[in-house]
């Protein structure tokens, strides 16, 4: 058998296989739109987790210190602190917001306006807000100011603004985990339909097996156009799958952009790469082959010729 | 060619179609395998296509044990034997030339050596320029000469036909028996069952007369245990 024949063969098998796709239009649309679901749940999930990566990905330099002074500081020992502050190695720049400006600011932004009126002083303390250089912004480095400055007598509480941002990347990652469950059971679940619905063809076409096995078709020939049938389910699901999520994409862009602007961000939405398409492409293709495989060693090698 | 040493066949459902079966045709010869229906011709025909394998015995095709062959050799044992059935199983979604074609299909011939081979057993039966009709347009004469393009259109050295004129009128029975006598003076071994002793009697070749799952008569070697001893 030369290679070019081989090749035909092939080639000779993939076009059956997508002819008989082409002549029961609806049962392959039904098969390639649960495939597709399948594969776009998970891709969906992987592409939140990016875009939550990389919205929050300026927040993870925010190694910002707050330093609360305690309430009976005055503003003028305040200005001397952040002098002294601004004197110590590792700090970058020291910026006060006095207790005042702070109130003014809660005022405007909190909406509790008229219940601060009620207040007869001012609750707010002065606060130090810490920017570490560079070279000093490990977490380490950050810790050694955090104590440094929490040591001061007239320190109150020194919080380090970056905390939020760790919480939130355990949050992605306890997401991934379950992005990557969730992509597992969908595939079974891509290998399941896939397979029944070889199984259904492999029924159908039944006296068109026995014929070729009586006349010495192996199992391997007659496995192959099944194996293709399989291929482009998974591939044509897979196809539809990028669809379905780059339409979820151009959806979602106007409320995510009026969201981002809310938080004074220019944020926009990022869609599938072209490594995540490939991805996904070789993902439904290998896993539509598989479950045809599956299927077909199952219930091929039952269907015997009988005279 | 085909050797049968005290064959029997008991099936799954505990019918014993043969019961030691002793015989053999040697190459190039046209045999009939005569006897009523029910009486084991089919399951001899079975046996030989390895579509069964003997309960007790030995058969032997072109020297081959077929108990002792392994399943996956089955295909390209089955390439060698040309088979015809009395509903002659042609495949009716697809054209005439594709029916002919799927024996050389699964052996990947190459295409060119496909046409060329497909064209000439079609013109051997009687069938060329009606490669793109589908079975179902064609008598029941037609269908059957289709079926018979497709077992020979390998060349194999071994032509079995099940009943191949059971459902023809006798002129057109007599039609596709001179076919197989054809193919049989061009050097290939002809095995036929048929139930029709006017037509055994008219091609005057040997006869093997199965009854009861017995052979009576016809066997061809009467030495047969010894020669089965020696190989």
């Amino acid at each position: 058998m030369s290679v070019a024949s081989y090749g035909a063969r092939h080639v000779q098998a993939f076009l059956g296989a997508l002819g008989r796709l082409a002549r029961n239009p609806l049962a392959s649309i039904l098969t390639l739109l649960v495939v597709a679901l399948a594969l776009a749940l998970p891709m969906s999930l992987k592409l939140f987790v990016t875009n939550a990566r990389v919205a929050t990905g300026d927040f993870t330099n925010a190694v910002d210190l707050s330093v609360y002074l305690k309430t009976d500081v005055a503003l003028s020992k305040a200005e001397q602190l952040a002098a002294s502050a601004r004197a110590r190695p590792g700090v970058a720049d020291v910026t006060l917001i006095p207790a005042d400006k702070a109130l003014e600011e809660f005022r405007t932004y909190s909406g509790f306006g008229a219940a601060l009126e009620v207040l007869e002083q001012n609750p707010l303390p002065h606060v130090l807000q810490v920017h570490p250089a560079p070279d000093a912004s490990s977490t380490a480095s950050v810790e050694s100011l955090r104590r440094y400055f929490a040591a001061w007598p007239e320190v109150e509480l020194v919080q380090i603004d970056s905390d939020w941002v760790m919480r939130f990347n355990a949050i992605l990652d306890v997401l991934r985990t379950v992005l990557v469950i969730a992509a597992a059971l969908l595939g079974m679940g891509v290998l399941a339909v896939v397979g029944n619905t070889i199984r259904l063809e492999i029924l159908n076409r039944r006296a068109e097996i026995e014929v070729t096995k009586l006349v010495g078709g192996s199992n391997g020939f007659v496995r192959r156009p099944f194996l293709y049938t399989g291929m482009l389910y998974g591939l044509g699901g897979a196809l539809l799958a990028w669809g379905i999520v780059a339409v979820t994409v151009v959806v979602l862009a106007r409320p995510v952009a009026t969201l981002a602007s809310l938080y004074g961000s220019h944020y926009s939405l990022t869609g599938l790469g072209m490594e995540d398409a490939a991805i996904l492409l070789a993902g439904g293709a290998v896993l539509g082959w598989l479950g045809a495989w599956i299927s077909a060693s199952r219930h091929l090698s039952s269907i015997e010729p009988r005279a | 060619m085909i050797v049968f040493d005290r064959v029997a066949k008991r099936y799954p459902n505990g019918r014993e179609a043969l019961a030691g079966v002793s015989f053999r045709v040697d190459p190039g010869e046209m045999v009939f395998l005569t006897g009523k229906s029910g009486a084991g011709k089919s399951t001899v025909l079975k046996l030989i296509a390895l579509l069964e394998r003997p309960t007790r015995g030995t058969v032997l095709i072109n020297g081959r044990n077929t108990s002792t062959l392994k399943a996956r050799h089955i295909p390209a044992f089955r390439r060698h034997i040309g088979v015809v059935f009395q509903d002659h199983k042609l495949l009716a979604d697809r054209p005439v030339y594709d029916n002919v074609a799927l024996p050389l299909v699964v052996s990947d011939t190459p295409l060119r050596e496909i046409d060329k081979r497909v064209r000439a057993a079609l013109d051997q039966v009687g069938l060329l320029g009606k490669e793109r009709m589908s079975p179902l347009e064609l008598s029941v004469g037609e269908q059957q000469r289709v079926g018979i393009a497709r077992a020979v259109v390998s060349k194999p050295p071994l032509l079995i036909a099940d009943e191949p004129t059971g459902n023809l009128d006798p002129d057109l029975a007599l039609e596709v028996m001179r076919l197989f006598k054809r193919f049989q003076e061009v050097g290939v071994t002809v095995v036929i069952a048929t139930h029709d002793v006017h037509l055994v009697r008219e091609f005057g070749q040997r006869a093997i007369t199965i009854e009861n799952g017995q052979v009576h008569g016809g066997t061809g070697a009467d030495a047969l245990p010894s020669l089965v001893a020696t190989r």
